[in-house]
């Protein structure tokens, strides 16, 4: 075993021995710990991906001295690599993008527990990716839910109490159906391991003896999973959540936390069930349909929301309908596109809600839109992250938006003709519902205004800020422009993921 | 329907006790009935894992007298899945126990439904607030 | 015709079935109970920029919205309710019957826990075996559940003082007006259980890897111990140990031990190194590797988490 393979344990076990020391350190010191942790885990993951595109495999290790169905264990391919880096990426510019209102909105003695939450999230994040077991996976999902509960509460004004509540209510029916499906799932197969039960799968599911109870299964993981990250009809808790909290922890939700529990979700569908199962197809089925009406629903609630982060909070539960819809198309294809949008919604979503806060700050803190009028002039990178966020949203070529729409798009097309139809006819509808709402904002933002208007009145201006919405911003460009690599690494990765 | 529904009586009570706590969970009004639904969902799903665990006659998993073969002990594995499961459940419902008593110094009721109906009405009237502030600028 | 016993008025008795009925209560004036000061107002908040009949036409508005939402709502949720019911019954009716020895999860996993855990891991008791050496990293996960949550009922109800002089708060959560001061027989109890309890709990904690019991159940007797303690001597006698120093480096020190233990175990586990740790001789208080420290850890966490939430809920504070 070489050095390298070693690093993803080492970025999980780091992220949490920093939450640990940090319940010590004054707020300053975690905000630094924190940050060199999140560097340290996406040079480490770069190093795994390096590492599992030269050898071409992927690699299982060990948690302990026991191999597989005894012991926990990890497993570690290029998908998994790829996806690690890709949030760490992430999670390190949205805290430096909200950095500065941490600072002003988190009570100063409470700031290091802030980062003991964001570290733990990092942690969790990390072993939802890698792991190869579903109860190491409950538990991490448990971790994650907390630690998002303590984010969205973190500011301590107005009505974060409400939408903390709403948001571990939903979270903890989403847990109770995933740890009942778990516990049915091991009743049938005796296995907590994904790779063993698979095996078990595969004996049991011909005898017809285990096709009802398989479906229910399936549909209470994904329910459960579902509920979690936001899934249409289960979306009520987004809103608040992402909304009222400080921006950082906006951005983190949005962009990694609901992520997380989708990245799960792709690992039992291919981990743990047999390939063109009965109890499968139900279920992908039952996930197209619920992606297509959130794809179009989600932008309708957003069109009505005057609210400029409630409009985006609402944007995401239409995207995370993309992502389901484009799991739902049940072939390789879909898959892929599924998980290069998970990575770019990412990228443009974390963008839009650091930039939001920018342009709020230099209108008086007023989110609606008449008061954001102009503010593009006010604050102009974040004016520009905004547009750039929008138009990535919206499919513009050459940025991210427009690769993921593109795959989606082409993906259909492997489907059976019936989806195929009814994705492209979601996709142009929901493509124009965003223009219609993006649009409008951005023209509100640079609606002329006088020129007294133009200066902004208490605004402080913060470099880490600018810093991170011009990387975000690049990072959107970047991905937009160098899709093949990226798509490439994840078609290989998905290819050896099962 | 398959023909163990006549001997899995312990699983049918976990059953029909995780559907009452889910209810109560989502439908109660008031928020510490909430909790009190979390707590019997997750019992529910406790007591169906330790059924799951059960063979008939034999001994719980500590080595008594020496005996190492596997005939003589129950399964261990849901045990140990029971004992992870208290401790997740107990420190989210002492969460939930802190937002709740937050939510009642903030709004002085634990009506989940009540609270959402005051920040409706007040939510509306900044919104009011704005527009009027907004018309008055624009006269000027 | 009465057949009243003309002792009855104002004997044991007749207060026992007052107190039934609740029309007595047997403290009212013979304990020191402090009433609270002030009633809060409620919705005295709100914006009165508004004219009282637009508020009045919105909240009829928002009743009638309500009242058919909610109708709506209940029978959906009743619907829910029984499709999830049918649907998890009809699963449960397919599987393996209660106790089969046949069962899927009798498999050759359960087996090599029970017939080489001995050897393996030296614990005595199985289910502590696997659950802190065969599956460790879940354990550890969960050890961190419980200090994510604390840390987050921190970020709730912790009052600084320094920084938020005028909370509200602060006057609400000094319940100790509330609470009998010098209740002796309370105080008795709790000097005669007390150490009791805390030594039970230790031993829980100590024997986890050769009987019933571990880490997390002996920290919730002694954290019920300490509670106990508490609820009868009050803050001023506590705070004298249970301090927040104390409580934060109790935790690091448990839990960065727990940390750094757990990964030298995994790291030689994974890169097929040699470990120091021996299970040691079956059955001995000192035998079973690593386990009986990862109890002693856990049980401090736990213990320190139990009594801390228990304080923070109260006062806010340590």
């Amino acid at each position: 075993m070489t050095f390298v393979q070693n690093f993803p344990f080492f970025s999980i076990i780091l992220s949490m021995f920093c939450a640990i020391v940090s319940s010590v350190l004054s707020g300053k010191a975690a905000k630094w710990l924190h940050l060199a942790m999140v560097t340290t885990v996406l040079f480490l993951s770069l190093g795994v991906l390096q590492y599992t595109l030269v050898t071409g495999e992927s690699y299982t290790y060990m948690m302990g001295h026991y191999p597989a169905p005894w012991g926990n264990e990890i497993r570690i391919g290029p998908l998994e690599a790829i996806m690690a880096a890709a949030f760490a990426l992430l999670m390190l510019l949205s805290v430096l993008g909200g950095l500065d209102h941490i600072e002003r909105e988190v009570l100063g003695s409470k700031q290091n527990l802030f980062y003991i939450l964001m570290d733990l999230l990092m942690s969790s994040l990390l072993a939802l990716i890698y792991t190869n077991d579903l109860f190491t996976a409950y538990v991490f999902i448990e971790i994650c839910t907390i630690a998002a509960c303590g984010l969205i509460m973190a500011k301590k004004v107005g009505r974060v109490y409400v939408s903390a509540v709403r948001y571990m209510i939903m979270s903890l029916v989403g847990s109770g159906l995933f740890l009942i499906g778990l516990s049915l799932l091991y009743s049938i197969t005796g296995h907590l391991l994904m790779s063993p039960a698979k095996e078990a799968l595969e004996n049991i599911l011909p005898q017809s003896r285990y096709t009802v109870p398989m479906t229910v299964i399936l549909l209470l993981l994904t329910i459960g999973l579902g509920i979690k990250s936001g899934l249409y009809p289960f979306h009520t808790w987004i809103p608040d959540a992402y909304g009222y909290t400080t921006p950082a922890a906006s951005a983190v939700l949005s962009s990694l936390v609901s992520k997380g529990y989708i990245f799960l979700l792709i690992k039992l569908m291919v981990r743990v069930l047999p390939y063109g199962s009965l109890a499968g197809q139900h279920m992908t089925n039952v996930l197209f349909v619920f992606g297509i009406i959130g794809m179009i629903m989600g932008s309708v609630d957003a069109i009505r929301e005057n609210n400029i982060r409630r409009m985006t909070s609402f944007s995401s539960v239409a995207q995370i309908g993309y992502i389901y819809m484009g799991l739902g198309l049940g072939t390789t294809a879909g898959m892929a596109a599924a998980l290069f949008h998970v990575i770019s919604h990412g990228a443009m979503k974390a963008l839009l809600f650091v930039s939001i806060s920018g342009l709020c700050e230099t209108s008086g803190g007023r989110m609606d839109r008449l008061g954001l009028k102009g503010a593009g002039f006010r604050h102009k990178i974040a004016g520009l992250g905004f547009t750039v966020g929008s138009l990535s949203m919206i499919g513009m070529p050459l940025l991210t938006g427009f690769v993921s729409k593109y795959m989606f798009a082409s993906a259909a097309t492997t489907a059976e003709p019936v989806k195929m139809i009814a994705a492209w006819i979601a996709l142009a509808i929901s493509t124009t519902l965003n223009a219609v709402y993006f649009m409008r904002t951005v023209l509100v933002l640079y609606t002329w205004v006088p020129q007294e208007q133009r200066e902004a009145k208490d605004y402080r201006p913060s470099g880490t800020e600018d810093a991170a919405t011009l990387g975000l911003a690049l990072m959107n460009l970047g991905l937009g422009i160098a899709s093949p690599p990226v798509i490439a690494v994840l078609s290989k990765g998905l290819e050896i993921f099962g | 329907m398959g023909s163990s529904i006549f001997t899995n009586y312990e699983e049918i009570a976990a059953v029909l006790l995780f559907v009452i706590g889910l209810m109560n969970l989502l439908m109660q009004p008031n928020l510490v009935k909430k909790i009190i639904g979390l707590d019997i969902m997750d019992c529910a799903i406790y007591l169906f894992l330790a059924a799951k665990g059960y063979i008939q006659g034999r001994m719980a998993p500590i080595y008594v007298d020496g005996i190492l073969s596997a005939d003589h002990y129950i399964n261990p594995v849901p045990a140990g899945l029971v004992l992870t499961g208290i401790v997740v459940s107990v420190s989210v419902s002492a969460l939930m126990m802190a937002l709740t008593i937050c939510l009642y110094r903030e709004y002085h009721t634990l009506n989940l439904d009540e609270i959402m109906m005051l920040l409706h009405k007040q939510e509306r009237e900044e919104e009011l607030r704005l527009l009027s502030e907004g018309a008055g600028e624009g006269d000027t | 015709m009465s057949r009243r016993n003309p002792k009855y008025p104002g004997s044991f008795w007749e207060h026992f079935t007052q107190w039934r009925r609740g029309e007595y209560d047997p403290s009212q004036g013979k304990m020191e109970i402090k009433a609270p000061g002030k009633k809060p107002e409620r919705g005295s908040w709100l914006p009165s920029a508004l004219s009282q009949e637009m508020r009045d036409d919105y909240e009829l508005g928002m009743k009638r919205r309500i009242g058919a939402f909610q109708r709506v709502y209940r029978v959906m949720a009743l619907l829910l309710a029984l499709t999830l019911t049918v649907l998890l019954l009809v699963t449960v009716s397919f599987l393996p019957a209660f106790g089969d020895v046949n069962a899927p999860e009798n498999n050759e996993v359960a087996r090599r826990y029970i017939e080489k855990g001995l050897e393996e891991t030296g614990a005595v008791n199985i289910v502590a075996g696997m659950i802190l050496d065969y599956r460790a990293f879940d354990t550890f996960g969960e050890s961190c559940v419980l200090f994510i949550a604390s840390c987050c009922v921190l970020i709730l109800l912790k009052v600084d003082r320094d920084e938020d002089p005028h909370s509200q708060a602060l006057e609400d959560m000094n319940d100790r007006h509330y609470e009998p001061n010098r209740d002796t027989v309370l105080q008795m109890a709790a000097r005669l259980l007390v150490p009791v309890i805390i030594i039970f709990g230790i031993y829980v904690v100590l024997n986890g890897h050769l009987s019933p019991g571990g880490g997390f159940s002996g920290g919730a007797i002694i954290g019920s111990g300490l509670i106990l303690y508490l609820t009868a001597f009050g803050f001023e006698r506590t705070g004298r140990f249970m301090t927040e120093k104390l409580i934060k480096s109790l935790t690091l020190c448990a839990l960065g031990f727990y940390c750094i233990a757990k990964s030298y175990s995994f790291y030689t586990g994974a890169n097929h190194l040699d470990s120091f740790i021996t299970p040691g001789v079956p059955g001995e208080i000192l035998s079973a590797g690593l386990i009986v420290y990862l109890n002693i850890c856990v049980g401090i966490v736990v213990a320190c988490t139990m009594y801390s939430f228990y304080t923070l809920f109260r006062k806010g504070g340590y």
